[in-house]
């Protein structure tokens, strides 16, 4: 069954691996963050991811906007429309049952599919396209699409710029310290509802980046096209360890390269690609729940 | 300098303080003795914003603060080292200091030199995560972190908890030292005796009232005071 690839096509494969993982990498980011601020799996992750595809769309069908102003446009929406979400669907709930603030984002994550449906229309749409990222690269045999260059050189920026936020500037510290403990960073004179404000903000740009390069690389949209990539990114977060970013890019890399190289050296199973991810999740959670590179539990008293 | 009346507050169901009043005057040491669920910790997080009183009022500085929250309460000066220290274990030595002067906007070198000063052990440990340190270290950061907000006023809640009896006296020397520069110190404590030799004024809590109050050396002769909270 096993069917031995050209190095080339093995070449070929590893190029696509690592920029789908990176592609994973950027929303997988969203939901540890919010995981690790809020304790929260934020289903409507992925239908804000969707959204972002449809902004893009609109920003360049119906405004005529080039594509280098409506992406960013589009990205700054998303952040938005990320801090609208939070306030009107989770902050109500602060001193709420976890299980509540999951119910509600269940709720967001239909809201939206229903709202792109009704408004947007159910209809598949062309995403639109940037020419010079279409173009081939030839290297001996191997030919690769600019775009697959592309990819993990924008998440590469945006992560190392993300764990310089976090690591090393106020807020990132405020970001930490809220993720242990909102009353004594409270008594710190931190106002949490913000940075949880600025939390939701960064992890919805990261999903319409990612959103955005998935539109080039699958050109198609319609109101579920979250909802796959929004499961599988969830994966790559708790595969990682759900709650560490650095976490979720090697859990995104993973699943990227595991989903890739099924295909490559068991065609035959091809058609099962998707189902792979699920099939991680669950040896994940069986053998080392905590992901890869999860916090360890030490609740000292 | 801080100002309570008829603080009326529940927490957890209960009325766990029920129509206190006490006054911290400017520069003095005081402290609220009583056993667990007389209410200490609940009056401290009313004064910090953490809870909302029932009613009552608290006034600083003759300005009423009593519904504000717990941002602009560390604004006005007023800091908590919280019970159990409550350092953040993921972030190192140095950034607990530093989130500690969360809202200042000036250089903060100075101050995290005269932290040092007071705590050299968290010179040496400035690079490590705060959760390696020990017990005793964890307090001192605790404390070290309070100061770095340049507070007017301190308040502790039970900084002698799980803590050897050597490094409480160290504590204690400390809280008198900090108090010496000129930082009024709120603290409650059930190793009265120890609080209460370093306190100008002392108040015994019971089930959420006021029982007895007088100069800390005064309660330390008290025969209630000396059976039900110093075992003789």
């Amino acid at each position: 069954m096993v069917q031995w690839p050209t190095l080339y096509m093995f070449l070929q494969s590893m190029a696509n691996a690592i920029s789908i993982g990176s592609l994973y990498a950027l929303v997988a980011i969203g939901y540890t963050m919010v995981y690790g601020i809020l304790r929260l799996i934020n289903f409507a992750h992925g239908d804000i991811f969707m959204m972002s595809m449809y902004f893009a769309f609109y920003l360049v069908a119906a405004f005529a906007l080039p594509w280098y102003i409506s992406f960013p446009l589009a990205i700054l929406a998303t952040g938005i429309m990320g801090i609208i979400v939070e306030r009107s669907a989770y902050r109500p709930l602060r001193d709420a049952p976890r299980i509540s603030l999951l119910i509600s984002s269940i709720g967001v994550s239909y809201l939206f599919q229903n709202f792109a449906v009704v408004v947007f229309s159910g209809i598949q749409k062309q995403f639109p396209q940037v020419p010079f990222l279409q173009e081939m690269v030839v290297i001996g045999k191997v030919r690769i699409q600019v775009l697959t260059f592309v990819m993990p050189v924008v998440t590469a920026v945006f992560v190392a710029a993300l764990l310089f936020l976090v690591n090393k500037t106020k807020v990132g510290m405020a970001m930490r310290a809220s993720s242990k403990d909102f009353e004594t960073s409270r008594l710190m004179g931190i106002d949490v509802n913000r940075i949880i404000s600025v939390t939701f903000a960064v992890g919805s740009m990261l999903a319409a980046l990612g959103a955005i390069m998935w539109g080039l690389k699958y050109p198609k949209i319609d109101p579920y096209v979250g909802s796959m990539p929004g499961l599988k990114c969830f994966i790559a977060a708790v595969i990682g360890g759900i709650g560490n970013i650095n976490g979720a890019v090697v859990g995104a890399m993973l699943l990227g390269f595991i989903e890739i190289m099924i295909v490559l050296f068991l065609p035959a199973l091809s058609a099962y690609k998707d189902a792979f991810a699920f099939v991680a999740l669950i040896a994940i959670l069986l053998f080392r729940p905590t992901g890869l590179l999860g916090e360890k539990k030490a609740d000292k008293v | 300098m801080i100002s309570i009346k008829d603080l009326v507050v529940n927490y957890g169901g209960i009325e766990a303080v029920k129509g206190i009043s006490f006054d911290v005057p400017q520069g003095s040491i005081v402290t609220l003795i009583g056993a667990n669920g007389a209410g200490k910790s609940t009056t401290l997080k009313a004064i910090s914003g953490l809870v909302r009183p029932k009613s009552g009022s608290i006034s600083f500085l003759d300005e009423d603060i009593t519904n504000k929250d717990p941002v602009a309460i560390v604004a006005k000066g007023i800091t908590m080292v919280p019970e159990g220290r409550k350092i953040f274990a993921d972030l190192t030595v140095l950034e607990n200091l530093k989130i500690g002067a969360y809202l200042r906007k000036d250089k903060l070198d100075e101050d995290i030199e005269w932290v040092y000063s007071i705590f050299p052990r968290l010179k040496e440990r400035h690079w490590q995560l705060g959760g390696t340190l020990s017990g005793g270290e964890q307090q001192m950061l605790a404390v070290g972190r309070a100061l770095m907000s340049k507070p007017k006023l301190m308040m502790m809640d039970e900084p002698s908890l799980g803590l050897a009896p050597l490094i409480v006296k160290d504590i204690f020397n400390v809280i008198k030292r900090i108090n010496e520069n000129g930082v009024t110190v709120l603290l409650i404590e059930q190793n009265a005796n120890m609080a209460l030799h370093i306190s100008d004024t002392g108040y015994v809590l019971e089930t959420g009232v006021i029982t007895l109050s007088g100069p800390g050396e005064e309660l330390l002769e008290n025969a209630a005071v000396k059976e039900a909270y110093l075992g003789k």
